[in-house]
């Protein structure tokens, strides 16, 4: 079982359909004793960090959710926002503590490079350069196209933690591996056939 | 390098899928979700659903398509038309859009820009602008779908929107929907060159030379379509072939 964390934010269906479509068994869930028994997490999210921070907080499951990824390592991929929101701090709207799984800080895209005059947020499809192998790119080329939209990004402190990277305007971390902890900024389950392939390989991993 | 996108739009009416010429004359087009399913194995890089219906009843029919799409298309999906409230876009995204396109409303309702970009991020709303271009040559917003003007210059307007946190602009030319006679290319080029969100360009392709000036000429982000896919043989994957061959950077 595969448990979609539901904090209110993003696009849950959508990853659920994409996870049952490779063939896992999925729940859309909150609910601590779900976590508990999930065999791999996802921590979606499309949205503010923030509020994700703080849905998180009010529904009481960071203890749960870092009981099972810190000391039980549960394999949990974050996407998008659920990327950021595992770092340890984000500059959106503000400054934010995040869950400070990853040792990263979030910054804008605008910020960042933006030496160009780049389109932000920066939305689209655009390539990710994989760095080294990994379970969960099992089958995939060196460098492949997926779907991104968002403004802000995660930068980690050791840059080997990236797996891939994704350049708009400069380099950013596009995908985080790290023990039990995966991470993309680009949403697989937006990316067609790719995205899908990535999914299946962490059902199967 | 982000790839420019091919953007198939599907216009809804009551259930079906229609194609207007000038935001008039609808002609049925068939099954909408048999569309997207087609589009998502020609790997259009995303998909552009409208509504027009105006009945409640017609919503609900709305919200059933979007979700059996988003049943079976891994692809980013944006939906739009009659959106009105934070609750609109909250029950679109839950039954499966990824993003939503407003018009109207943004006009009328003040302050709703702001708030649906803050609540659920600018990457999430797009900003649907329908424009007419006069017969003298100067350019008009219209809302309601293209009945109502509004003295609002296009550029103008567009800038003011991705200023209040619109995350993408939707430009449309009203006089030159389902015409194929070409994309506006002067004005796509104003607007792109003054906002710094992406331009999707729509209203008029014709050609597959007509994706490419719209994205290099124009400057667009992307290039949205209706017509040239439901009554030629044209598709995304031979656009995408067309736009590579020509060296613009679209996906692999």
């Amino acid at each position: 079982m595969i448990a979609v964390i539901d904090y209110g934010l993003g696009n849950l269906r959508s990853i659920a359909k994409a996870l049952e479509y490779v063939g896992a068994d999925v729940c859309v869930t909150n609910d601590k004793n779900k976590i508990k028994s999930a065999d791999k997490l996802i921590l979606p999210g499309v949205g503010a960090f923030g509020d994700g921070i703080n849905n998180l907080k009010k529904l009481g499951i960071i203890p749960v959710l870092e009981e099972e990824v810190l000391a039980k390592k549960k394999p949990i991929w974050g996407i998008c926002l659920g990327m950021q929101l595992m770092a340890k701090k984000s500059e959106e709207f503000g400054f934010h503590d995040g869950l400070g799984w990853i040792s990263a800080g979030v910054v804008s895209l605008a910020g960042g490079f933006n030496r160009r005059n780049l389109k932000i947020p920066h939305v689209g499809w655009n390539t990710v350069a994989f760095v080294r192998e990994h379970p969960v790119i099992s089958g995939l080329n060196k460098s492949e196209d997926f779907y991104f939209v968002h403004s802000f990004h995660a930068v980690p402190e050791n840059p080997g933690l990236a797996l891939g990277t994704c350049d708009y305007g400069g380099e950013f971390c596009a995908c985080i591996a790290n023990g039990n902890i995966f991470a993309t900024q680009f949403h697989p389950e937006k990316s067609q056939g790719k995205g899908l392939k990535m999914l299946k390989n962490f059902v199967s991993m | 390098m982000l790839k420019k996108r091919i953007i198939p739009s599907l216009l809804l009416k009551d259930g079906r899928m229609v194609k207007s010429v000038r935001f008039g004359n609808y002609r049925d087009t068939g099954d909408p979700v048999t569309a997207a399913r087609i589009y998502d194995a020609q790997r259009a890089d995303e998909l552009i659903v409208l509504d027009i219906t105006a009945s409640r009843e017609g919503r609900k029919t709305l919200f059933g398509i979007v979700s059996q799409m988003a049943e079976e298309c891994f692809m980013p999906l944006c939906v739009g038309g009659g959106i009105r409230s934070i609750d609109d876009i909250q029950t679109l995204l839950r039954v499966g859009a990824d993003k939503v396109s407003i018009n109207t409303a943004l006009i009328e309702i003040g302050g709703f820009l702001e708030e649906a970009a803050e609540k659920f991020g600018s990457s999430t709303i797009v900003a649907s602008i329908d424009f007419l271009r006069h017969e003298d040559g100067t350019y008009e917003v219209f809302t309601h779908g293209g009945t109502k003007s509004t003295g609002k210059n296009p550029v103008d307007w567009a800038m003011e929107v991705a200023e209040r946190g619109a995350g993408e602009i939707y430009l449309m030319s009203i006089d030159r929907d389902g015409t194929m006679e070409g994309l506006d290319i002067e004005l796509i080029k104003q607007v792109a060159d003054a906002v710094s969100v992406p331009v999707i360009a729509a209203g008029g392709v014709g050609s597959l030379e007509d994706f490419r000036l719209g994205m290099e000429d124009g400057g667009a982000s992307a290039v949205s379509a209706a017509s040239i896919f439901h009554f030629t043989d044209q598709s995304p994957i031979k656009a995408r072939k067309y736009l590579a061959d020509r060296g613009v950077d679209v996906r692999s």
